[in-house]
C-alpha cells in the first residue's frame, strides 16, 4: 500500500478507493436523492432541484468529454437542446389530443402541423428519438471534425459556433418551433397531470433515478479500458496514433455519450420547468454548463454533478438578493477557478487527501509491489 | 522521491531469459521473413526536399544504426515509414507498401516507434501505459470493461524492460531512462516488428545505455530494428550495420569499420576531404548550399 499513497498519478488515485468506497458513495446519493431531499424540502424546492439535476445530467457529459477526453464542448447547448425540443413537441402534440394541432402554430403558423412533427405524436418514438438524433449529430459531427484533427481551441469555437447558429435557426422558425417565445404550456406529461405535486414529485425521482444511472455509466466509462485510453488520446493523440488506434473514433464515442447525457437532461428539464426556449440553448446556457463543471473539478466523477449542483443553487440565491448580479459572479467565479484551481474544487480535496495519506504512512521506500494489481 | 536509475536498475533491464523469449517469439510466423524495404523514397516540405532518393534494405537480425549530421534527414525518413510525413517512391514491409497510409493502419501492421524526447501518457501508470499498448487489436466489449488479469505480454514486458517493480507509478515520474524503456516495451507489446528508435538512448548514463544496448540487441535478433543514433561509441557498441545519411540522402553504408573508413563520411563529419579523389559529386561539402532540385 505504500506506493499507492506515494504515486502521484491522479487517476490512479481515483481508480483505487475501489467498488466497495463506490458503492456506498452511491448508497449514500441514493438515500439522499430518494428520500432526504424530498422529506425536506418544498414543493417548489424540490422541484427547483429536480430543473438543477437536470442540468447537472450534461455536466456528467461534459465531464467525461472535457475531462476526461481534453474535448473542451462549449457548445452543449445544442444537444440539450436537441433533447428537450423533441420532448416539448411531443408534450404539445399530446395536450393538442389525436390530429390536434398545437395551440402556438394555430396562432402563428398556418394552422397545420409540419411533416417532421408527425412522429413525435407517438411516446415511445419521441424517447427513440430523444437518444438516437442527438447521438448521430454528435457522432457524424465528431467523427468529421476529429477525422480532420480539428482539436482544442478550434474545436471549441466551432462547437460553440453550432450553439449560436442552433438558437438563431430557433428564432427564425416561428411557425413551427415557437420562435422565442420557445415552446411552453404544457399540461401533461405521459398523461400526468403537470399540476398535480404528486406528479411533480414523480417528475423529481425521474430525473434523480436518469441522473444517477448516468453517474454510473460514468464511472464505467472512466475505470475501463476506455477511459484509460480516452486519457491516453487527451494527453497524447499522435502517441496514441502510433500505437494502431485512431483517436477519431475513441473521441467521437466520448462526445456521442456526452451529446446524449445532454439530450437526456434536455428533455426532462422540459416537464420539470414548463418552457424551453432559444435562450436556454444557445451561448450563454453553453458556457453556463461549463462553469460548474470547471468548478467541481472537470477530470473527476463527482466533481461535474457537485460543481453544477451548487453552481445552478448559488445562481437561484443570488439572483433572488441582486437580480443583474449573478452574470459577473458567475464570469469571476469562472476566471479564478481557471486561474488559481484548474483542477477545480476535487483537486482541495484531494491534496488533503494525499497530505493527510503522507502524514500516516511511514517515509518507507518504495517496496516491491509486485503482483498486486489496482 | 522516486526511483532513480542506477547501475542495478540498469542491471535489472537486463533481459531475463523466459521473459524476452516468450514475448519476443510472439507470432513471429506472421512475419518470418520480413524485413524493411524503401526504394526511391522523396520527402519533400513545399519547395524544401528533405529526403530524396533513398533506398534502404534492412533484415531481421541486422542491428541498423542511422547516423548523420543534423538536418540529414533521419527523423523525416521514420516520420514517412511511419505515414506522419508524406512521401514519394516505396516502403515496404512484411510485403505491404507502407505509404500512403494512415498512421494507425501503418502501425497496426507491425510497424512501431519512438521519439527522441519520451512520449509516455505521464498521467498513467507504467502498467496502463503497457496495457494500452498491448490493446489496438481489443474489441469493443474489452474495452468497455475494467482491465481483469494483467495480459501476459505487459508482464514480460515490465520484466523485460525492469520495470516490475514501478508498475503503478506514473510514468510522468519515471526517470527519463526507464521512459524510454517504457516506450521500448510498449512498442513489444504492441506486437510491433519493425522498430524505428528514434535516438533511444540520448540522455541515458553510462550504464544505462550499455543496459539499453544489450536489450536492443536482443530484440533485434528476433525482429527488424532501426536505430537512428548520435552517440558514437554507442554505435561502435552495438551496430551490426550502420546507414550514414547527408542532406537527405544515404551517403554510405556497411559495417561500422566501413563506414568509419569511408572518406565521404570522413569529410562530412570531420568538415574536410581527407582522400585525394572526391567520392561522387553528391557528395557535396559542409560548405555547398542545399541545393533545391
Amino acid at each position: 500500500m505504500t506506493t499507492t499513497h506515494r504515486t502521484t498519478d491522479r487517476l490512479a488515485a481515483l481508480l483505487r478507493p475501489g467498488r466497495s468506497r463506490a458503492l456506498a458513495g452511491f448508497a449514500l446519493a441514493a438515500v439522499v436523492l430518494f428520500a432526504v431531499a424530498p422529506l425536506l424540502l418544498s414543493p417548489f424546492r424540490l422541484s427547483l432541484l429536480a430543473k438543477f439535476l437536470c442540468l447537472a445530467m450534461v455536466a456528467v457529459g461534459i465531464g467525461l468529454a472535457w475531462g476526461r477526453g481534453g474535448l473542451l464542448t462549449l457548445g452543449q447547448g445544442v444537444y440539450f437542446g436537441l433533447g428537450a425540443y423533441l420532448m416539448a413537441m411531443h408534450l404539445k402534440l399530446a395536450d393538442a389530443g389525436p390530429g390536434g394541432v398545437p395551440d402556438f402554430m394555430s396562432l402563428y403558423g398556418t394552422g397545420e402541423v409540419p411533416w417532421w412533427w408527425e412522429p413525435l405524436r407517438s411516446p415511445v418514438a419521441t424517447i427513440l428519438l430523444i437518444a438516437l438524433v442527438p447521438a448521430l449529430l454528435a457522432g457524424l459531427l465528431g467523427w468529421a471534425v476529429f477525422t480532420r484533427r480539428v482539436r482544442g481551441a478550434y474545436f471549441a469555437i466551432l462547437s460553440q459556433a453550432l450553439a449560436a447558429a442552433f438558437a438563431i435557426l430557433l428564432i427564425g422558425q416561428q411557425q413551427t418551433t415557437g420562435g422565442t417565445n420557445g415552446l411552453n404550456g404544457f399540461r401533461a406529461f405521459f398523461g400526468y397531470d403537470l399540476t398535480d405535486p404528486v406528479n411533480q414529485r414523480m417528475l423529481y425521482l425521474v430525473a434523480a433515478g436518469a441522473l444517477l444511472a448516468m453517474v454510473l455509466v460514468a464511472r464505467q466509462l472512466m475505470v475501463s479500458r476506455f477511459g484509460e485510453l480516452l486519457v491516453a488520446v487527451r494527453d497524447g493523440e499522435d502517441r496514441v496514433r502510433f500505437l494502431g488506434y485512431d483517436p477519431a473514433l475513441v473521441k467521437t464515442v466520448a462526445y456521442v455519450v456526452a451529446a446524449v447525457m445532454a439530450a437526456v437532461g434536455g428533455a426532462l428539464f422540459v416537464p420539470v420547468v414548463g418552457i424551453i426556449s432559444p435562450a436556454d440553448v444557445g451561448v450563454v446556457p453553453s458556457i453556463g454548463f461549463l462553469v460548474g463543471v470547471a468548478i467541481g473539478g472537470r477530470a473527476t466523477l463527482l466533481g461535474p454533478v457537485l460543481g453544477s449542483i451548487a453552481v445552478s443553487w448559488a445562481q437561484t440565491s443570488i439572483s433572488e438578493q441582486f437580480p443583474s448580479g449573478w452574470i459577473y459572479f458567475q464570469g469571476a467565479l469562472f476566471i479564478g477557478v481557471v486561474a488559481f484551481l484548474p483542477g477545480g474544487l476535487a483537486s482541495l480535496v484531494r491534496r488533503r487527501r494525499r497530505r493527510s495519506a503522507a502524514r500516516s504512512a511511514p517515509p518507507a521506500p518504495v517496496t516491491q509491489t509486485e503482483g498486486s494489481t489496482p | 522521491m522516486t526511483h532513480v536509475p542506477t547501475a542495478e536498475t540498469a542491471a535489472g533491464a537486463e533481459p531475463t531469459g523466459t521473459a524476452a523469449e516468450a514475448l519476443l517469439g510472439t507470432d513471429s510466423t506472421r512475419f518470418r521473413h520480413d524485413y524493411l524495404e524503401v526504394r526511391g523514397l522523396r520527402v519533400a516540405f513545399g519547395g524544401f526536399v528533405a529526403v530524396r532518393d533513398v533506398d534502404l534494405t534492412v533484415t531481421q537480425g541486422d542491428l541498423r544504426f542511422l547516423i548523420g549530421p543534423n538536418g540529414a534527414g533521419k527523423t523525416t525518413l521514420i516520420d514517412a515509414v511511419t505515414g506522419l510525413a508524406s512521401a514519394t517512391g516505396s516502403a515496404r514491409f512484411g510485403g505491404k507498401e507502407l505509404l500512403g497510409r494512415g498512421t494507425h493502419r501503418i502501425a497496426r501492421d507491425g510497424v512501431g516507434r519512438t521519439f527522441q524526447t519520451a512520449s509516455v501518457f505521464e498521467e498513467l501508470t507504467v502498467l496502463q501505459n503497457l496495457d494500452i499498448a498491448a490493446g489496438a487489436r481489443r474489441g469493443p466489449l474489452t474495452m468497455l470493461r475494467r482491465r481483469g488479469a494483467v495480459p501476459e505480454a505487459v508482464e514480460q514486458a515490465l520484466e523485460l524492460v525492469g520495470l516490475t517493480a514501478l508498475r503503478d507509478t506514473a510514468a510522468g515520474v519515471l526517470a527519463h531512462g526507464q521512459k524510454q524503456w517504457l516506450e521500448i516495451g510498449m512498442l513489444l507489446v504492441q506486437d510491433a516488428h519493425l522498430l524505428l528508435l528514434d535516438e533511444p538512448v540520448a540522455g541515458m548514463t553510462h550504464a544505462e545505455r550499455e543496459a539499453t544496448g544489450e536489450l536492443l540487441r536482443r530484440i533485434g535478433s528476433q525482429r527488424v530494428v532501426v536505430v537512428v543514433e548520435h552517440d558514437m561509441d554507442f554505435l561502435r557498441s552495438f551496430a551490426d550495420s550502420v546507414t550514414v545519411m547527408h542532406q537527405g540522402q544515404v551517403l554510405a553504408e556497411g559495417t561500422v569499420a566501413e563506414v568509419q573508413n569511408d572518406p565521404a563520411v570522413v569529410e562530412v563529419y570531420l568538415g574536410s576531404p581527407v582522400s585525394t579523389e572526391p567520392p561522387t559529386t553528391q557528395a557535396a561539402g559542409p560548405l555547398t548550399t542545399q541545393e533545391d532540385a
